[in-house]
């Protein structure tokens, strides 16, 4: 992972003596809340319902063993004893106190690490996604680029107070698994004729009230041009985008209202302003970072383990888990492990205990190389695990409750910790989620149903990506939830559509059951849901969920 | 103005004999005195030989935000002085006008940002070339000086370092 140089620490550092001077004139009445706000938010503190929530950024997903550890002793002393993981690789503490926050953000630079720019009008955390580096399907580490781009849109004077957030994603791999297509800027990295490392630049994606797919604007932009592009980007958008409306100031909302093909050129006019200066990257700066991301010493063992072999034939309950919870490793003889937060009704979705995350950072040690990945499905991933240790470190998992052998199933819900916490939220994400989970415990009828991505967000900010999207809507200040279905990340993104009016909380896990009643009802041999759907179109999930029952009043 | 910071040399200094009234509105009779006016009115009161570019011109003018800086080319060389407005500190758009009018425009005079103009962003002001700082009236210039350093590392680069961090490690 990246190595933090004296300047990287001495920016980590400056920051946390500057936040402590501001929270200090806040707490003394020397700066308004107004003032202090978009100062807060650059650092990562919302003022939630009950207390100050603190995101950290977890840059592309990635931890060592001593950062988790960090983030355990938070969630011990200054939270209840646990975080939350969220979408966008970062994590949240939700019970902290303002006049703390200081001395938080001092443990987080002590170890690199920092929460700056998760929230506010800027430049948020770049994320890429979990298996960067070790996919089997990877074409090229997309680390490198994001962290160049990470440092270069920290503290950027210039881009600080955009209209709106701004969310850049890059992924390298044949089946994305960073949802680039939903981001303000996505970026597809690989490499042309010559094996050069090229960018397909891609613009305007995003979820929230008018979900929508960002659209390609450059094919094939030599790799040395990143920050001089995604600076003409912002500039475009910092002096163009709407600032009269919350709601309108997205850059996919200026994407929309000037035409793909009008907002390129004017990215293009921009660009060729600045293309060749001293923005433009170097072969040195590329290979400074790179460094840091050199594959760790894999020892050469076969493709195939006899011992794990054994294990699998032996073992039902560990060859479930292997199954659905281990991913191919480009390195034979090593597999990557994801391990599940989402027990079920157990504990909500992406929430792990100080407890667990000593432990997942003693695994880290034992069975890899000490780092751990941050999933954009909220789970944690050991990256580089040999295949022949998978069996011990399951027994631990499952021990642990990190073990549920459920990645991509139903009951591997995404969700956000919504109204209990969010003060964005118009209803409670949390109860749904087990609820949900409740309804779909056994572990037979899950793995029949097979690959479903389902995803709760207590407001109208999300979600549009999952094959079953369920959010909550206000309807005459009451909880309500809006279901949409055939939403789908991944290189064949396409955003969900609402099957009709939305539903009482109570009514969701019967909704959700007659979905995939239908589903198991039309299926063909192994047809997986989202197909289905696609071939047989949303009128049969409709009449089935609507049919008998009582008009919402 | 008043409570006004000005970089001197690179020296920040609160000024406290600073010659320019700020009018936010072009009254129907100007008074006397070193002016800064909107864009429109101050092109409305200059002569000819001032918009050809020729003779210099008495009075400054402010930009508001959605002001296209380009339209202040052919004048450069005859301006005194050019504001950016800031109506909320949360507005960004001076920054980028900033920039361009120092790194693009090639503009070398005083860059004064106006209005919302508070202590924790006098820093990222300063990177986006601005050298002159009128402070909001009811927060003291003193005090405001603090925020004017910012901190020692940029990763990327300014109008005051041209060179992003990358080509600076050592």
């Amino acid at each position: 992972m990246y190595l933090y140089d004296d300047y990287d620490r001495a920016l980590v550092h400056e920051r946390v003596a500057q936040f402590r001077d501001q929270v200090a004139r806040r707490l003394e009445g020397e700066l308004s809340e107004e003032e202090f706000l978009p100062l807060r938010l650059q650092n990562g503190l919302y003022l939630q319902k009950h207390a100050y929530m603190l995101r950290v950024a977890i840059p592309y997903g990635t931890l060592s063993a001593t950062q988790l550890r960090t983030l355990a002793l938070i969630a011990r002393r200054y939270d209840r004893g646990y975080g939350h993981f969220t979408t966008r690789q970062n994590i949240q503490f939700n019970w902290i106190e303002l006049a703390q926050t200081p001395d938080i953000l001092q443990h987080l630079a002590e170890v690199d690490m920092h929460a700056i720019q998760t929230s506010g009008n800027c430049v948020r955390n770049i994320t890429t996604e979990a298996f960067a580096g070790v996919a089997a399907d990877e074409i090229i580490d997309p680390r490198p680029l994001a962290e160049i781009l990470r440092q270069w849109s920290t503290v950027n004077p210039e881009f600080l107070f955009l209209p709106r957030k701004f969310k850049i994603a890059l992924c390298s791999s044949l089946e994305d698994r960073a949802a680039i297509r939903m981001h303000d800027i996505g970026f597809y990295v690989y490499r042309g004729a010559d094996g050069e490392m090229l960018l397909r630049v891609m613009v305007g994606g995003g979820l929230g009230r008018t979900p929508i797919l960002s659209q390609p604007i450059r094919e094939a932009l030599p790799w040395r041009h990143l920050l001089s592009y995604v600076e003409a980007v912002l500039r475009v958008y910092n002096r163009h985008g709407r600032r009269d409306n919350k709601y309108k100031a997205r850059i996919k909302i200026l994407v929309k209202a000037l035409g793909i093909e009008a907002f390129a050129e004017e990215v293009e006019r921009e660009w060729q302003q600045i293309k060749d200066g001293p923005a433009e990257l170097t072969d040195a700066e590329y290979q400074r970072v790179a460094r840091s991301f050199r594959a760790p010493e894999y020892e050469s063992l076969g493709s195939v383990d006899l011992a794990f072999g054994t294990q699998l034939a032996s073992d039902p309950a560990f060859a479930r888990w292997v199954e659905h919870n281990v991913r191919p490793h480009k390195v034979p003889g090593y597999a990557s492990v994801v391990l599940s937060t989402k027990p079920g009704a157990a504990a909500p979705p992406g929430d792990v205990y100080a407890a667990q995350m000593d432990a997942v950072a003693d695994w880290s040690e034992r069975f890899g190389f000490a780092e751990i990945r941050i999933a954009h499905e909220q789970n944690l991933v050991l990256p580089d695990v040999r295949k022949r240790d998978l069996h011990a470190l399951w027994q631990l998992a499952r021990e642990a409750g990190l073990a549920t052998p459920n990645v991509g199933l139903l009951s591997d819900v995404i969700a956000c910790p919504g109204g209990d916490y969010c003060s964005l939220a118009n209803a409670k994400s949390i109860p749904v989620a087990q609820a949900i989970q409740k309804r779909f415990e056994d572990l037979d009828y899950l793995h029949d149903i097979g690959e479903i991505s389902l995803n709760i967000s207590g407001c109208m900010n999300a979600c549009g990506h999952h094959h079953i999207g369920i959010l909550g809507v206000d309807k005459n200040g009451s909880e309500w939830y809006q279901v949409t279905l055939g939403g789908a990340q991944g290189r064949d993104a396409a955003l969900g559509k609402v099957i009709g009016p939305s539903f009482d909380a109570a009514d969701i896990p019967e909704v959700i059951e007659k979905v995939v009643g239908t589903y198991l009802a039309y299926r063909e041999s192994e047809e997986r849901f989202v197909d289905t759907l696609e071939r047989i179109g949303l009128e049969p999930f409709k009449e089935c969920v609507y049919r008998q029952r009582a008009v919402p009043a | 103005m008043n409570n006004l910071i000005r970089l001197i040399d690179g020296q920040p200094r609160v000024s406290d004999d600073d010659p320019w009234h700020l009018l936010r509105e072009s009254p129907a009779t100007r008074p006397a005195g070193r002016l800064i006016l909107p864009l429109a009115d101050w092109r409305a009161a200059q002569d000819e030989a001032v918009l050809r570019g020729e003779r210099f011109s008495l009075q400054g003018l402010w930009l508001a935000p959605d002001d296209e800086v380009e339209v202040l080319q052919p004048w450069l060389a005859v301006l005194p002085l050019i504001a950016i407005d800031f109506p909320s500190f949360r507005d960004g758009r001076g920054y980028s006008q900033a920039y361009l009018l120092r790194t693009r425009l090639g503009w070398s005079g005083e860059l004064r940002a106006i209005g919302d103009v508070l202590r924790d962003q006098l820093a990222h002001m300063r990177q986006c070339g601005f050298d002159a700082f009128a402070v909001r009236e009811d927060k003291s210039a003193q005090d405001a000086l603090k925020g004017l350093a910012g901190m020692s590392v940029l990763y990327g680069r300014s109008a005051i370092e041209p060179r992003p961090l990358f080509r600076r490690r050592d």
